[in-house]
C-alpha cells in the first residue's frame, strides 16, 4: 500500500497529489451514494418500528433483540453455515486439484479441459438453478429416468434430506471452475526456480506440490475462500427457484436472505428486514475475518 | 455428483513429478480429467438436447439424448414470439444493463485505482481501506434500503434502478490498483510530465493503453455480475418489459410450475430461451479468455 511516486519536489508534488483526489472521487462519489448511503438507511430504519395504530415509532434495539432470538432466522443461519462448511471445501478442493492437475502439464487437451470446467461460470446463476431444477425434478429429470430404467428407486432430490445437498451441487457445479481459473492463474505465476530448487533439494512431486506451490496459492486461496464466504451467506437464487419445486421444503426463511426478501416484501415489515438484513451482514464479516486472521496465523 | 472424484490424486502427484521431469502426458490424469468434464459440460449438453424437443417428447424420451420431432425451429420462434415478442425486450435489456454497467464500473475502477496506486494524497490509506472492507458487504443487504431510497426519487422500474448500483465494484477498485502498481512505472509518468502533458491526458493516452488487461477483467466480472444478477431487478422492476432475461425466465418458469391447463408447454420456452440467453456470455469468454485469464493473475496473486 506504499505509494511509489518519485517526488522532484514536495510542493510541486504535493501539488500533484491533490490531482488524487479527482481520479477517485468519480468511484468514491457512486460509492457513497449506493453502498454507504443504503448501508446508513439500513440501519436508520432498523431502529424503528412499524405499529399497527399509531404509525412508526423509534424502537432502539428491539428488531435486533427480536431478530436474535428469531428461530426461523437462526435457523436459517445455521443451515447456510452448514452448507459453507461442506459445501466450500469441497469445491475449493476441487477446484484446487483440478488447477495443480492442469499446471502440471501432464495433460492432453488441457486447453479443451480449462475452458469446459469454467463455462459453467458464464451460465447465470438463475439459469443453472432453473436447469438442474428440470435435471433433479421427477418427471423429465434424466436422473430420474435412469434410475427408473435400471429398476432402482429414483432418489428425490428435492425431498428434505437431500434438498442442501442438492442446492450445494448447483453452486458447486457454478463456481469451481471460476476457483480453478484463479488458481490456475496464481500457479502459473510461480517462479520456476522455485521447483527446481525444491527438486535440487530432493523434493517430490507430492512435496513440491505441498510444500512450494500450496504456500505460494495462499493468497488466491484466501481471496476465493472469502468470496465463498459472502456467496453461501447470501444464498438466494437457488433455493429461491427450487422453492418453487418443493415449497414445502423449502420456506420463506431457508437462508437468511430469503427471510430478508420475504420480510420486506411479503410480510411489507422493512424495518425488522433491515435489521436481520444488517446482522446478517455482520455474520458475514466476522466469518470472513476468521478466516482471513486463521490463514494469517498459519503463515506463522 | 460422484463424477467429480474421478481425478486420481495420485495421477496429480505422477503428472507434477513428469512435469518436473521433462513433461510426460499422462493418460490417466487426462481420462480422469475428461470424465470431470462431463460433469461440467453435461447439464449444459441436456439443455441443448432439451430445446430441440416438443413438450411431449420433453416428458417421454430419455432426457440426455434426441427423441421425437426436431423440433429447434419451433422453439425458438416460440421464444421469440411469446407474449408479445417480450424475449426480444429482455435480452436487449439484459445486454443494455450489463454493457452499461459494465463500461462504468471498469472506467470509475479504473481512474480509482490508478488515482489511488500513484498518489499520496491525504486519506488514500483510509479511502482505499473503507472501499476494501465494503468488499464484504453482502450486496444483497443492500437492495432493500437501496429499493427504498430509489421509490423515494422515482427510481424504482427504470433502467437506472438496475445500471446505478452496479456501478460499484469494490473488488474491481482493487484489482485495478494491483493492476496498476504491476503495468504502469513511475518513469513513464515522470517522461510524460517532462513532456508536459496534463494528468488527465496522462491517464487516457498512457495509463489506460497499459491497463487495457486489467479494464477488461473488470468490464468482464462486472458484465458477469450484471447479467447474472437476479435478486436486484427482481426487486426493483415490475414491467415485465423491462425485466433481464434472468428474471423473465424465471417468471415464465413460475408459470409452467403453477400448473393447469396447458402450461406444459411453457416448459420448452424456458429451456429454449435459457439456452438462447447463454450464449452470448459463453462466446464472450471464450473470444476474451487471454485478456480476462491474464487479468486474473494480478488479482490472485498479490495481495
Amino acid at each position: 500500500m506504499s505509494v511509489m511516486t518519485v517526488p522532484p519536489s514536495r510542493r510541486a508534488s504535493a501539488r500533484r497529489d491533490r490531482v488524487g483526489y479527482l481520479f477517485v472521487a468519480p468511484f468514491l462519489i457512486v460509492f457513497v451514494a449506493m453502498l454507504v448511503a443504503p448501508l446508513a438507511y439500513a440501519g436508520y430504519l432498523s431502529l424503528f418500528r412499524e405499529q399497527l395504530i399509531g404509525g412508526v415509532r423509534f424502537a432502539g434495539l428491539d428488531n435486533y433483540i427480536q431478530a436474535l432470538s428469531d428461530e426461523r432466522l437462526l435457523d436459517g443461519v445455521l443451515r447456510v453455515s452448514r452448507f459453507f462448511l461442506v459445501q466450500v471445501p469441497i469445491m475449493l478442493g476441487l477446484a484446487l486439484l483440478f488447477a495443480l492437475a492442469l499446471d502440471s502439464g501432464a495433460m492432453w487437451l488441457s486447453r479443451v479441459i480449462r475452458l469446459g470446467i469454467f463455462v459453467p461460470y458464464a451460465v447465470p446463476g438463475v439459469i443453472a438453478a432453473l436447469m438442474w431444477s428440470y435435471l433433479y425434478g421427477p418427471q423429465f429429470g434424466p436422473i430420474t429416468q435412469l434410475a427408473e430404467a435400471l429398476g432402482l428407486p429414483a432418489p428425490d432430490l428435492l425431498s428434505s434430506d437431500l434438498m442442501l445437498g442438492s442446492v450445494a451441487n448447483i453452486v458447486t457445479w457454478e463456481f469451481t471452475g471460476y476457483n480453478m481459473i484463479i488458481l490456475y492463474a496464481a500457479l502459473r505465476a510461480i517462479p520456476t526456480e522455485l521447483y527446481e530448487a525444491a527438486a535440487v533439494d530432493g523434493a517430490g512431486a507430492w512435496r513440491i506440490a505441498w510444500s512450494v506451490k500450496i504456500p505460494a496459492l495462499r493468497p488466491a486461496l484466501l481471496m476465493a475462500l472469502i468470496f465463498s464466504v459472502i456467496g453461501s451467506f447470501q444464498l438466494f437464487n437457488e433455493p429461491a427457484l427450487l422453492q418453487r419445486l418443493a415449497p414445502n421444503v423449502i420456506d420463506s426463511a431457508y437462508t437468511p436472505n430469503l427471510y430478508t426478501y420475504s420480510l420486506a416484501f411479503v410480510s411489507q415489515d422493512v424495518n425488522y428486514a433491515a435489521a436481520v438484513s444488517f446482522l446478517l451482514g455482520l455474520v458475514i464479516v466476522v466469518v470472513s475475518y476468521t478466516v482471513q486472521l486463521a490463514v494469517a496465523r498459519r503463515r506463522r | 455428483m460422484t463424477v467429480t472424484a474421478t481425478a486420481p490424486p495420485r495421477a496429480t502427484a505422477g503428472a507434477a513429478h513428469s512435469a518436473a521431469a521433462g513433461r510426460r502426458r499422462s493418460p490417466v490424469l487426462t481420462l480422469g480429467m475428461l470424465a470431470v468434464l462431463i460433469y461440467f459440460l453435461l447439464p449444459l449438453f441436456w439443455l441443448v438436447v432439451a430445446a430441440t424437443k416438443t413438450t411431449g417428447a420433453l416428458f417421454s424420451s430419455f432426457g440426455l439424448w434426441f427423441g421425437g420431432d426436431f423440433a429447434l425451429p419451433a422453439n425458438v420462434r416460440n421464444v421469440f414470439t411469446a407474449d408479445g415478442g417480450v424475449y426480444v425486450h429482455w435480452l436487449l435489456n439484459t445486454a443494455m444493463y450489463a454493457l452499461v454497467s459494465a463500461g462504468g464500473a471498469a472506467l470509475l475502477a479504473a481512474l480509482g485505482g490508478y488515482g489511488f496506486a500513484k498518489f499520496a494524497f491525504r486519506g488514500n490509506r483510509l479511502l482505499f481501506g473503507t472501499v476494501l472492507g465494503a468488499i464484504m458487504v453482502p450486496s444483497t443487504a443492500l437492495v432493500i434500503p437501496t429499493y427504498l431510497i430509489f421509490s423515494n426519487v422515482g427510481l424504482v422500474n427504470t433502467p437506472w434502478a438496475i445500471i446505478l448500483p452496479s456501478l460499484v465494484n469494490p473488488f474491481g477498485l482493487y484489482l485495478m490498483r494491483v493492476y496498476v502498481e504491476e503495468a504502469v512505472p513511475d518513469s513513464l509518468l515522470e517522461a510524460a510530465r517532462i513532456d508536459g502533458a496534463g494528468e488527465f491526458r496522462i491517464f487516457r493516452q498512457v495509463v489506460l493503453r497499459l491497463l487495457a488487461p486489467g479494464f477488461v477483467t473488470v468490464l468482464l466480472f462486472t458484465l458477469v455480475a450484471t447479467w447474472n444478477n437476479y435478486f436486484l431487478p427482481l426487486i426493483m422492476l415490475n414491467d415485465p418489459s423491462l425485466y433481464p432475461v434472468t428474471v423473465g425466465l424465471a417468471n415464465w418458469a413460475g408459470r409452467a410450475s403453477v400448473g393447469g391447463g396447458g402450461t406444459g408447454d411453457v416448459i420448452p420456452l424456458v429451456v429454449t430461451g435459457s439456452l438462447l440467453s447463454i450464449i452470448p456470455l459463453v462466446a464472450a469468454f471464450l473470444m476474451l479468455q487471454r485478456y480476462w485469464q491474464n487479468g486474473l493473475t494480478a488479482g490472485g496473486v498479490k495481495q
